[in-house]
């Protein structure tokens, strides 16, 4: 135990200030009423689904949770179920074979929902548009609101999506 | 064919690793192999490929690692009747690999006893295969469930959990199927797919440097392993040789890529015993890698930074000593950590005896990898028949015959402690020379070759085929999930359901990978 202690004290406070929010990330305007993203109040609870990525997209997304960006310090945080998310996180190029369980997921989410696609090919299909077994990028299945590019983006960018996302546009207050 | 035909008509392969071939009659074939697996060959992979332009055939390609090294056969196949004898008898690993070879080029193993779909779900039908040269994908196609024939277990009290395709953490798709009672895991069966994007159909006739952009992404957390495959697939085939900085560049990113998915995965395991100090703890040092990576080479993974002939990024000196004090540091907090962890009686309690793989069991499964030595497989690519500067390397394997998820968490640390020990001895060897490349644009016509590196999870192989004007016509990633996905429906049995994530975790092993 004492151990365990000096370590944590060594460590200290890594967490960095998270980045501020970038409009150009907006696709969907209007989707949500003013009031309704004021009623989230800055928390929020996030479902991933990885329709299709080759799994680095992800290892960014865990990357979110480590103290550098400390995102449930945010008040954000990543359930297990659909019916307890306010936020659908896709990345991937959507296969064929994902298709029916993206589509499910997006709706067993309560309304109103949000949806952010991580990634080059869940933002514009990436690498992997001309396949026989894919679907293309994330908006031909599902309306999306903020997409964040990149092969990986890296964490600070996704967390600028997130924070995104949750923020009123200037244009609503 | 008699034993002394068969040794004189191996052919060597032009390659960075000791490699023959042999083309056989598929009548030949369960002989041929019955004598390897006696011998204690393994099976690496298995594909198919269309050669009907060329001279109406298909071929059956099977990669083995032999005592004496690497040895692909290939076995023609009529068109019109692409039959062969069923191998997952002698390799209980060319289960899947085979229905894999028959959903997307129809080549078909006779009288296997498993002959249900594996990576075909509803995206194209039955009689159709997405591999071979004449497929016409079909944009109407469904991609609604299919009814995939579960194995059930009967008997009063059992009952079925379904898990997935889409999971309750941040993971790749899959489903799990668990006959269980109370919460004793009966059986467990897999059924994958869900991640299947095509990736060896969009290989076919890109140039080079396109294909390697595939080949890194064909799994992203190996994105190393599988570039540098897929150039010494191509660059064995071209026969030439990057230069020597180049070589110890590309094991200095193995190395790191390997460190890094350690760092990850034990920090998880802590996370899943409810110890999530652990998490946080691994996670900063991967962090700290991952950004150094980023500042050094120009991208956090270090994907396309391997390119068909060399590599494209060189190390300054001012990086050399970034790199050495992020060695100490990663050296003096992992042994910290390691003794926070042994002596955590919770932790422990949870690792030891969880998902055990007995050794037997493993060798006969065909076993690979990092999951493998934890199982005394005593078998690493970069300790036998090694590339390149491996063999200049003299790589420390590490092994344990416990087989639990304690064994996998232990041989984690000590493949940190290596990498970190290989780490320094590259930088050493980082000495003179300037050349990053000998640039390589194209191949020369009807060849094959493959690479094959240890990737942190194990043997990462690619194979390359090239048609009469030296385009790429086959290629074919290979996945060490291949080999202990089947292993990991063991290690669960008589486990309780809720010790599944941490078994699993213990393996990590890939989706997208296998699915293609």
């Amino acid at each position: 135990m004492y151990q365990t202690l000096k370590q944590i004290l060594n460590t200290g406070i890594r967490t960095e200030t998270p980045p501020g929010v970038d409009e150009s990330l907006r696709t969907e305007t209007d989707r949500l009423q003013h009031e309704i993203l004021a009623a989230f109040g800055g928390a929020l609870a996030i479902r991933m689904v990885d329709a299709g990525s080759c799994n680095t997209c992800e290892q960014e997304v865990h990357a979110l949770n480590n103290p550098y960006y400390n995102l449930e310090g945010l008040g954000i945080k990543f359930v297990a179920s659909p019916r307890h998310a306010d936020l659908l996180m896709v990345t991937g190029n959507v296969t064929r074979h994902m298709l029916t369980g993206l589509k499910r997921t997006y709706d067993a989410i309560p309304a109103p929902k949000l949806v952010i696609a991580i990634g080059d090919c869940a933002c514009s299909g990436g690498l992997f548009n001309d396949s026989y077994a894919c679907c293309g990028k994330v908006s031909n299945i599902i309306p999306v609101d903020v997409v964040v590019s990149g092969c990986p983006p890296t964490p600070t960018a996704i967390l600028q999506g997130i924070l995104t996302v949750i923020s009123t546009k200037p244009t609503a207050k | 064919m008699t034993h002394a035909q068969f040794l004189a008509s191996l052919t060597p392969l032009t390659s960075a690793i000791p490699a023959q071939q042999i083309t056989l009659q598929p009548i030949d074939l369960i002989d041929v192999c019955k004598i390897l697996s006696e011998g204690g060959s393994r099976l690496i992979s298995l594909w198919g490929s269309d050669e009907r332009v060329l001279n109406n055939r298909f071929q059956l390609h099977v990669l083995l690692m032999t005592e004496a090294g690497y040895l692909c056969l290939h076995v023609p196949l009529d068109a019109s009747k692409p039959h062969y004898p069923d191998l997952s008898g002698l390799f209980p690993v060319a289960n899947r690999l085979q229905r894999a070879a028959f959903d997307l080029m129809g080549i078909q193993a006779q009288n296997a006893p498993d002959q249900r779909q594996w990576l075909r779900h509803g995206a194209w039908q039955t009689e159709q295969f997405p591999l071979r040269k004449d497929f016409i994908a079909n944009p109407v196609s469904t991609s609604e469930m299919d009814d995939y024939p579960f194995v059930s277990v009967a008997g009063q009290g059992v009952h079925e959990i379904p898990v997935g395709p889409v999971h309750a953490g941040i993971i790749e798709p899959g489903h799990f199927r668990f006959s269980i009672v109370g919460e004793k895991v009966l059986k467990l069966e897999e059924r994958f797919g869900y991640m299947h994007r095509g990736i060896e159909k969009l290989f076919e006739n890109k140039n080079l440097e396109n294909a390697n952009q595939f080949a890194g992404r064909v799994s992203g957390d190996s994105s190393i392993a599988y570039s540098w495959a897929f150039c010494m697939a191509t660059e064995n085939i071209a026969k030439i040789t990057p230069p020597d900085r180049a070589l110890w560049l590309r094991a200095l990113f193995l190395e790191r890529e390997r460190l890094a998915n350690h760092l990850g995965d034990l920090g998880y395991l802590g996370n899943d015993v409810a110890f999530s100090f652990g998490f946080n703890q691994f996670w900063i040092l991967k962090e700290q890698l991952l950004r150094n990576n980023a500042s050094l080479f120009g991208h956090r993974y270090l994907m396309d930074r391997i390119i068909p002939g060399g590599v494209k990024v060189d190390l300054t000196l001012d990086g050399k000593q970034i790199i050495e004090e992020e060695s100490l540091m990663l050296e003096q907090n992992v042994a910290t950590l390691r003794s926070i962890y042994e002596e955590h009686a919770g932790v422990q309690d949870r690792f030891i005896g969880a998902g055990k793989v007995e050794p037997p069991l493993a060798a006969k499964l065909g076993m690979c990898g990092l999951a493998g030595r934890a199982s005394a497989q005593a078998w690493d690519a970069r300790v036998h028949f090694s590339c390149a500067p491996y063999d200049k390397l003299d790589v420390k394997m590490a092994t344990y015959r416990n087989g639990d998820v304690a064994a996998r968490v232990i041989v984690r640390f000590d493949e940190i402690v290596e990498s970190l020990r290989l780490q320094r001895k590259i930088l050493v060897n980082l000495i003179g020379g300037s050349e990053l490349a000998h640039p390589l644009n194209a191949l020369p016509a009807n060849e094959f070759g493959f690479g094959l590196v240890e990737g942190w999870r194990g043997e990462v192989m690619v194979a390359v085929h090239t048609d009469e004007h030296g385009q790429l016509a086959r290629v074919h990633p290979h996945d060490p999930s291949w080999q202990n996905w089947p292993i990991l429906e063991h290690a669960i049995m008589g486990n309780i359901v809720p010790d599944f994530p941490l078994i699993n975790k213990s393996f990590n092993l890939s989706y997208a990978g296998p699915d293609l």
